[in-house]
């Protein structure tokens, strides 16, 4: 067991470090830190730009196969990009969904074709994707989902109906894979389908939900007679199922580890606030400042931990894997709270009409969300006792 | 970065886990803390003998194996698991590494050499009757008497002080304060002018003593690196103490959890294991992740902590990690110690049950080397007291 890294992989840190130093510079100056959960809204054209400017310096879809147009760096090598890059303040990603999901779930399961029309347009930051899981009555209860995907013939094509929610940056994207009912009498998790779907045509409606922090990241997503082609369902159909939990199988990886070189940018700024107003001489906010930064520390080794091992030879997770999300999630919820209170009655003032948030006052809001979306805590924690401890499962109640 | 055990160290804590289930069981538990000395004197010789637990980060040129704090961190987390009764903490992750950090190449190849014999059991007197463990908290003193020293004072909370046969002392030049004039000595249980007695405790799995020193005089050679300079090292050592405590921690949260665990899925109400009521399972949730955030945190403290002994690249780290850990781990262990007690309900109150022992171990071993509020204060200090804003 050991922490430090090779030499090659310090050089690579000097690569990756040196390039954004020399290209987050000039007309993406002003994209430093912005961008990410709960600042989506800010300048998407010119981050959509930043996205082709990663490409042709090589630096999207780092942990892919080279085959499939990655860079096939090595899991250290990926940590390093991701810290790298969040320490650079460079901006959030708008091809996240498409590079961490989208992609490896077509490399996983997708036909060649799939992975031939799909993985460039990623690759070259290009095309965005979104997620349509999420419906009104199928959130936790992700198998009750309603949308109809029906084989047409004639067309030879799948027709889409029903109505997804909650699809963040469906507003910004070229396509959206969708989970549907491919067989309509079909219940729970058996009967789906696993689409890929063109979002700039006819029968497609997105609206934008306006929320907590006054901004719009995700929307409302109407599908009405929306087209798909024959070959854009990934697996069989009825097979959905399987290929959406692969797929959130790769919500977790290395790019936590720059998710929480961010935490320790909004952790600094907290720090920096307590210092300068005086919070920081009141011991109990000095306790759960120190708490704060020693279990930030610990979520590191945690991630390290979870990255270095092996899963189970059923592909179940590791226990520090299942246990990530409640934390890094119920972390980031105190650390919005925490800010509120070294700032004190400070906290409340806008920087300005009619809704603008500071940085702070939005991670405080946002972060609400982290505790809700993939996967609430308290499904977390169900799914922990289920398969981490072997309790019993909860019961089934039928259909309302 | 390699951030998982290689395989010989998987090996190291599989066959200490084997072993310890088989030797300290309940029983075994029990009838050494009803003892005095608090351990069985023949399991300590076989730990010593066929085991040679006390020997494994001991260079091999005092006798020892040669491994590393890694290793030493896994063997505790078992002890902690098993609530192991033995001098092992005392002996290994304090008087050894006081030696290893301060001693001359005589004293290491004396001491050490009888360490790794098998023999000798050691540990550290520092804390004067003091709440916290700053350099406030030694209160002992020393003066100069031409070539030698002679010293005066008391301490409590000396873990297995009244058994050990070598102590490493804690004590200040006359008139000096905070971090100055503190200086280590070696203490041979039968120096004359020293008297012991041990401190019965709450947990009795763990045993405590009260030593004082009247007039003790001591040749120059019984001093442990230099004169004055002690801060530096008995700090070193007690963050090398806290982080093998912290793993200690870690292997109680397991144990308590696999038994709440256990427990749950078998008592049955309201027509129902209590394991399937959801307000069982997301406190077991918790536990779970209290625990596995805990075992992170002491790996990479014991990354740390081995760096710190070879004073190699991430040495300076080793107060934060040693403040990251205990606070955690601290913390970490009393909660789960509480619910599973709570889980357990009227019998988890009960003499019989086990929970009892680790629910107290839990609160002995929050308190020993600070407890998870002063070990934030620290932290607390180093990150908002620098000049320089952050
Ligand atoms: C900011 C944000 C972005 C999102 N982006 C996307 C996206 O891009 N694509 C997408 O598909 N979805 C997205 N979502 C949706 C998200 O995945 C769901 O909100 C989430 O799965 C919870 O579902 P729900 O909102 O229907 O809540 P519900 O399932 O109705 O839950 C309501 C409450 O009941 C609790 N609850 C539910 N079931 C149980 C149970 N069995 N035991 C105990 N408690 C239970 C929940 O924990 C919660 O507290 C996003 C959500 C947010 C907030």
């Amino acid at each position: 067991m050991k922490l430090s890294f090779s030499p090659e992989d310090e050089k690579f840190r000097e690569e990756i470090a040196g390039w954004l130093s020399q290209n987050l510079t000039g007309e993406f100056e002003k994209l430093k830190y912005r961008g990410g959960p709960g600042d989506e809204h800010m300048y998407p054209q010119e981050r959509q730009g930043w996205e082709k400017k990663l490409a042709e310096g090589g630096w999207t879809c780092v942990g892919w196969p080279e085959e499939h147009g990655g860079r096939g760096c090595s899991i250290e090598q990926q940590v390093i990009f991701f810290e790298e890059y969040a320490r650079a303040g460079a901006p959030g990603r708008v091809g996240h969904i498409g590079e961490g999901l989208a992609g490896p779930t077509i490399i996983a399961f997708g036909t060649e074709e799939q992975k031939r029309k799909y993985l460039p347009g990623i690759v070259a930051g290009t095309e965005l994707w979104c997620q349509g899981y999420s419906e009104p009555s199928a959130g936790s209860d992700l198998a009750n989902v309603k949308t109809k995907a029906r084989f047409d013939q004639a067309k030879g094509k799948w027709i889409i109906n029903g109505q997804k929610v909650w699809t963040s940056l469906a507003h910004e994207s070229d396509y959206c894979f969708v989970i549907a009912r491919t067989d309509p009498d079909s219940v729970a998790h058996k009967g789906l389908g696993f689409f890929l779907i063109k979002m700039d045509q006819p029968g497609i409606d997105v609206r934008p939900i306006e929320q907590i922090t006054g901004t719009s990241e995700f929307n409302e997503v109407f599908f009405d007679d929306a087209e798909c082609d024959a070959t854009d369902i990934v697996g069989a159909p009825g097979e959905g199922w399987k290929v959406a939990m692969g797929l959130l199988g790769f919500e977790r990886g290395v790019s936590t580890l720059g998710q929480q070189m961010q935490f320790q940018n909004e952790l600094d700024e907290v720090v920096k606030v307590a210092k300068s107003n005086g919070a920081a001489s009141d011991p109990v906010i000095r306790q759960r400042i120190a708490k704060a930064h020693a279990e930030l520390k610990i979520m590191r080794y945690n991630a390290m931990r979870m990255l270095s091992g092996q899963s189970g030879s059923d592909g179940s997770l590791q226990k520090e894997a299942l246990i990530y999300k409640l934390f890094w999630a119920t972390w980031h919820r105190s650390l919005g709270e925490l800010a509120m209170d070294v700032m004190g009655p400070e906290c409340e003032i806008l920087e300005g009409g009619p809704y603008e948030l500071s940085r702070l006052q939005s991670m405080y809001l946002f972060v609400r969300s982290d505790t809700i979306y993939g996967g609430t805590n308290q499904i977390q924690r169900n799914i922990i006792a289920e398969r981490g401890l072997g309790m019993p499962k909860e019961p089934k109640g039928k259909a309302v | 970065m390699e951030f998982a055990f290689t395989e010989e160290q998987e090996m190291i804590r599989d066959t200490a886990e084997a072993f310890l289930a088989e030797v300290s069981t309940s029983e075994a538990v029990r009838s050494a803390m009803a003892t005095e000395a608090g351990y069985d004197a023949e399991l300590w010789q076989r730990i010593c003998g066929e085991m040679y637990w006390q020997a494994i980060h001991i260079p091999e040129e005092y006798g020892g194996m040669g491994l590393g704090y890694v290793e030493v961190v896994a063997m505790m987390e078992q002890m902690g698991r098993y609530l192991l009764c033995s001098p092992f903490f005392a002996t290994v992750c304090q008087g050894a590494n006081a030696l290893l950090l301060a001693g001359s190449d005589e004293q290491k190849t004396h001491w050490l050499g009888k360490l790794c014999e098998g023999g000798l059991t050691a540990t550290i007197a520092s804390n004067g009757g003091v709440s916290s463990w700053g350099p406030e908290s030694v209160t002992a003193t020393w003066r100069r008497d031409g070539d030698a020293y002679v010293l005066d004072g008391s301490y409590r909370y000396v873990i297995d002080g009244h058994t050990a046969q070598l102590i490493v002392v804690a004590a200040r030049e006359v008139g000096s304060e905070e971090e100055s004039g503190i200086s280590l000595f070696l203490l041979p249980a039968d120096t004359p002018g020293l008297s012991r007695e041990w401190l019965p405790t709450m947990d009795q799995t763990r045993k405590q003593a009260a030593l004082s020193l009247d007039g003790v005089r001591l040749e120059a050679d019984a001093l442990l690196g230099d004169a004055g300079s002690g801060w530096a090292v008995l700090s070193q050592v007690q963050d090398l103490a806290a982080i093998a405590l912290a793993a200690e921690q870690v292997g109680g949260c397991q144990q308590l959890l696999d038994s709440a665990v256990e427990y749950t899925s078998e008592r049955v109400q309201f027509g129902r294991t209590i394991a399937s009521f959801q307000a069982v399972k997301h406190k077991a949730a918790d536990m779970m992740l209290l625990t596995e955030v805990a075992r992170s945190a002491i790996y990479y403290a014991a990354c740390v902590a081995q760096e710190a002994l070879q004073g190699t690249e991430l040495a300076a780290e080793l107060p934060e990690a040693a403040s990251v850990v205990k606070s955690y781990c601290s913390d970490a262990y009393f909660a789960i110690a509480g619910d599973t007690l709570q889980l357990h309900g009227g019998v988890g109150f009960t003499w019989e049950y086990d929970v009892h022992l680790y629910f107290k171990r839990a609160k002995s071993s929050e308190q020993l080397l600070g407890n998870g509020t002063q070990h934030r204060e620290r932290l607390a200090a180093q990150l908002l007291d620098a000049e320089d804003a952050a």
